[in-house]
């Protein structure tokens, strides 16, 4: 068997009171794809950036080819020949693709840099491991997927054995996660020792030779990943056993409950809209989804939709009501419930009780004011008894600051806000980004009741297994304008994959 | 080679060599601490609190060294000068301190309660001024009003014209998103100007330069406080703080107006997302704003303190040292009563410093002093916070050495969301 490159022992790391990783022992091989697998807050990214430098552990060892490391920022991980691709890139982005790979490790002679012998070794290194990039193109003109790509480049370029990919597909299309897969395991094979993190199960057994399981920042297992199966992963990752497919049972759809006609929303210093044209329409117990890459109009549509900005052109309707100008007060009277993209931002005040969060849309009716005066008993019993039926769970109750929730909790007031709203329309846009495998569960389950309720229900996702689980209907939006208009049971992600890109273009008449 | 063997939770790895101490105790135990501090919103308050009185004491501390550098042998009558401010003993002096307290007061609610909608009311001044002369000037001219009334009619009126005053950032703001800090002050000066002009034209005594003499019957109810605590000119205004700074603390914390106003303040996104009316919300904010800064105005000239409306080119100043009152209050309505009074007290007792060869400016100093390190107790609060938890990077440059054990250096920004 070969041998260990590294060998983290008994690490542990601690944001005050908070044990982030706990007494976690973690072994990587030369020439294996070890999988880092575990929940938002597992303590996976916490893990790899004390390899990175990036943190100080107060427990354990790290061992680097049998030698003792210590580790005190970046630069000393690059010495031991250990490269990062970050979840979110570090590019500049008016750099070419040639200077961004160099930069940090500029060949120069005397002070003055060799482009040259630069661009000769960046050609060689892409041509060899077949990451073809053209090296002058600048990193703004090229897709996320060829700044990966870079960003791997710039590994490869500093020589780097051993490379950490952070989460590195939750910013791809289908085809490009493929394109991914090969490349990590191509650079297995010339030696390089990779440590993958990731929460999707289906890479892991694509593509790691083992996997390491973290919950709450303790080591769960280590398994080689042929001996294992994905329920079994999927398990221990979560401590129990987790269902993720949803039951989607026959829903009658109703008539329509909502719609939007020739929707245009325009940009600002610039000739293309960020919304063109669109029109949709939601059946009542029907959730349409709207699949796409992010930044491709589906914020300034659901703003629009919403009236946080209200469009260009357009009409707008709600059980046959035309509530173009209604302001955004009268649409959540008319029955429009709006879970929010940025719940910090928007869905929450973070200074405000978890209490006053959740009446944050209702605060002004009778039940909760007298004369202009808060009823904070009323307040209070209401919001506990939300608390119970969506299991919110925080130190204080309903006194607690929405601050001190945790970012899965954050996301439960507000579903339970705009739920128990019982409105005809439900617009939800990235319920579950960011929340844990047992959260995730319970607002996709949320919200398939909903449908069965018989309410229309809009989910703007950027997440494809979301988009194909739950939805009756699937658009797909690229570049402002709906694309494709797609039935779940007759499509499959790659196809999704090439509209989502702007490869393949339907008539759709909405 | 197995890696599952490697996790015995010994003290030892492979080598033999004993694991790094787990700093837990010296780590843990001081967040914990901070935490409870913080948890529950009383003890926040106690929290806020004691700031407050940190910053006094710093205050006094650099006020002190100031007098010694000024004059060594007579600082330590010089600090008690301060600290016993208008309580010298005689009743004229402590109704001289209640007297400069109860503008403050007033404007320091209003700063306050502008605050909570998010909004810095720098043209408390103005609206103070305007406030007065609306006051003066029915007081003077309201002949045809009884005098059961009258008192009530100028109070009103005072608040008018505070209202109206404040109301001018608050809708630019509002409808032009106009820094109101900038149209503000702004309106300090039109009404500095304003007040004069509406002064010399109407109720001008051109013999002292200045506005009328308030009549008798125009001035604040005293109901006999005068009497009871002679010497001093006490009236019923000391009681309409308290009544205004509750009636302000309802308004901001019990009321359906009060919690779209904090909202507003708090997270104006999240508000426009839940559909409050931001713009009513801010304009009425900036109205009642004004109508305390007026009231305040209302109080000094018509309590019959030989205080009169005059038509030099002089912003008042009451406006801006409601700034300090409201900064060391927190923003807090009933804690502006306090800070008001204590702000007053400690001014007269500057005043007493020239007994001892001091100027008086240096209690301007030090009340500078405190409203720096109250406005600095935040910063440091949270500061000493993120040290205590090793979430500050101080060895950057550390070359290597020994593994590195108790504080880590950098702060993701994921780990900021650990909680629960």
């Amino acid at each position: 068997m070969s041998k260990n490159v590294i060998e983290m022992d008994n690490i542990t790391k601690r944001f005050g009171s908070f044990t982030a990783v706990d007494d976690v022992t973690f072994h990587l091989r030369k020439g294996e794809i070890h999988a880092l697998l575990g929940e938002n807050g597992a303590g996976k990214t916490t893990l790899v950036n004390v390899l990175f430098g990036l943190y100080a552990h107060e427990g354990g060892t790290i061992r680097i080819n049998d030698e003792f490391a210590t580790l005190n920022n970046p630069n000393d991980a690059n010495d031991y020949g250990i490269g990062m691709v970050h979840q979110h890139f570090m590019l500049v982005q008016n750099f070419t693709v040639l200077e961004s790979i160099i930069l940090g490790d500029e060949p120069a002679k005397g002070g003055i840099l060799n482009m040259r012998e630069a661009r000769r070794k960046v050609i060689e290194i892409s041509e060899r491991y077949k990451l073809a990039i053209d090296p002058d193109a600048e990193i703004s003109e090229i897709t996320v997927g060829q700044q990966q790509r870079v960003e791997i480049l710039k590994m490869l370029f500093r020589e780097n054995e051993i490379l950490i990919f952070d989460e590195p597909t939750a910013v791809l299309i289908p085809q490009e996660i493929d394109e991914l897969m090969k490349i990590m395991r191509q650079l297995a094979e010339e030696g390089k020792s990779i440590i993958f993190i990731t929460h999707k199960l289906n890479e892991i057994q694509q593509v790691a030779d083992r996997v390491t399981i973290l919950r709450k920042g303790k080591h769960v297992a280590t398994r080689n990943v042929a001996d294992t199966s994905a329920d079994e992963m999927s398990e221990l990752m979560v401590g129990r056993a987790v269902d993720l497919q949803v039951d989607k049972g026959h829903v009658v759809r109703g008539d329509i409950v909502f719609s939007c006609e020739n929707i245009t929303v325009k940009r600002e210093l610039s000739e293309k809209n960020a919304v063109h044209d669109v029109s949709l329409e939601v059946r009542a117990g029907e959730i349409v989804s709207i699949a796409g890459v992010d930044g491709n109009g589906q914020s300034e549509l659901v703003y629009a939709l919403t009236g946080i900005t209200p469009p260009n052109e357009g009409r707008i309707f709600l059980n046959g009501v035309d509530i173009s100008k209604f302001s955004i007060r009268e649409r959540t009277k008319a029955g429009m419930a709006h879970i929010p993209e940025d719940r910090q931002r928007y869905g929450l005040i973070l200074d405000y009780t978890l209490a006053n969060n959740l009446v944050l849309q209702t605060y002004y009716e009778p039940r909760f004011q007298n004369h202009g005066f808060m009823r904070s008993g009323n307040i209070l019993e209401y919001a506990d008894e939300l608390i119970d039926r969506f299991d919110i769970r925080s130190s204080e109750g309903a006194t607690s600051m929405g601050r001190a929730l945790s970012g899965g909790n954050q996301q439960k007031t507000i579903v339970a806000r705009e739920l128990d709203r019982d409105a005809d329309i439900i617009i939800a846009v990235q319920p579950v980004r960011g929340l844990d495998v047992g959260a995730i569960e319970y607002i996709h389950k949320q919200l398939m009741d909903q449908r069965e309720k018989g309410k229309g229900v809009l989910l703007v996702s950027f997440e494809l297994d979301e988009v194909m689980n739950l939805s009756d209907r699937i658009l797909v939006m690229y570049e402002g304008e709906i694309v494709a208009d797609l039935d779940p049971d007759q499509t499959d992600e790659r196809e999704l994959g090439l509209y989502m890109a702007g490869k393949k273009k339907e008539a759709v008449n909405v | 080679m197995s890696d599952q063997s490697d996790q015995s939770n010994n003290n030892f790895d492979k080598d033999g060599n004993k694991k790094p101490p787990q700093p837990g105790v010296s780590n843990n135990k001081v967040p914990e601490e901070e935490l409870a501090l913080t948890k529950s919103v009383g003890s926040k308050g106690l929290s806020s609190f004691f700031s407050s009185l940190m910053a006094i004491l710093v205050g006094l501390v650099v006020g002190v060294i100031i007098l010694m550098i000024a004059n060594p042998s007579n600082a330590g009558q010089g600090l008690i000068a301060i600290l016993r401010g208008g309580m010298t003993g005689s009743p004229t002096a402590l109704g001289q301190s209640v007297a400069t307290s109860i503008p403050i007061i007033m404007t320091g609610l209003s700063v306050a309660f502008a605050y909570k909608a998010g909004l810095f009311n720098i043209g408390a001044s103005g609206q103070f001024m305007i406030g007065g002369v609306f006051a003066v000037y029915v007081a003077i001219k309201g002949t045809m009003i009884p005098d059961s009334i009258l008192w009530l009619v100028c109070m009103l009126a005072a608040m008018v014209g505070g209202a109206i005053w404040g109301s001018v950032p608050g809708i630019l703001k509002a409808y032009f998103k106009v820094n109101e800090v900038i149209t503000s002050i702004m309106m300090n000066y039109i009404g500095m100007y304003t007040a004069k002009i509406i002064i010399e034209r109407t109720i001008y005594d051109s013999r002292y330069a200045r506005a009328q003499n308030v009549p008798l019957r125009a001035q604040i109810p005293t109901l006999g406080l005068n009497t009871r605590f002679p010497g001093t000119n006490l009236n019923i205004s000391l009681l309409l703080c308290i009544v205004f700074c509750v009636i302000i603390f309802i308004i901001s914390s019990r009321t359906v107006f009060g919690y779209e106003l904090t909202a507003v303040g708090l997270n104006p996104d999240a508000s426009r997302y839940a559909g409050i009316n931001s713009k009513r919300t801010v304009i009425i904010a900036m109205m009642i704003a004004g109508a305390m800064s007026g009231l305040g105005a209302y109080m000094m000239y018509l309590g019959g303190t030989g205080v009169y409306m005059d038509t030099k080119e002089i912003v008042a100043s009451q406006g801006f040292n409601g700034i300090p009152v409201a900064l060391l209050a927190m923003n807090h309505p009933i804690g502006v009563f306090f800070t008001g009074l204590f702000i007053g007290h400690i001014t007269i007792g500057g005043e007493n410093l020239q007994l001892y060869g001091y100027s008086k400016e240096i209690i301007d100093m030090i009340i500078a002093v405190i409203i720096y390190c109250a406005a600095f107790s935040l910063i440091l609060k949270q500061l000493l916070g993120r040290i205590i938890q090793g979430k500050f990077r101080i060895n950057r440059q550390k070359p290597r050495g020994p593994a590195p054990q108790g504080p880590g250096r950098y702060m993701h920004p994921e780990e900021t969301e650990v909680s629960s």
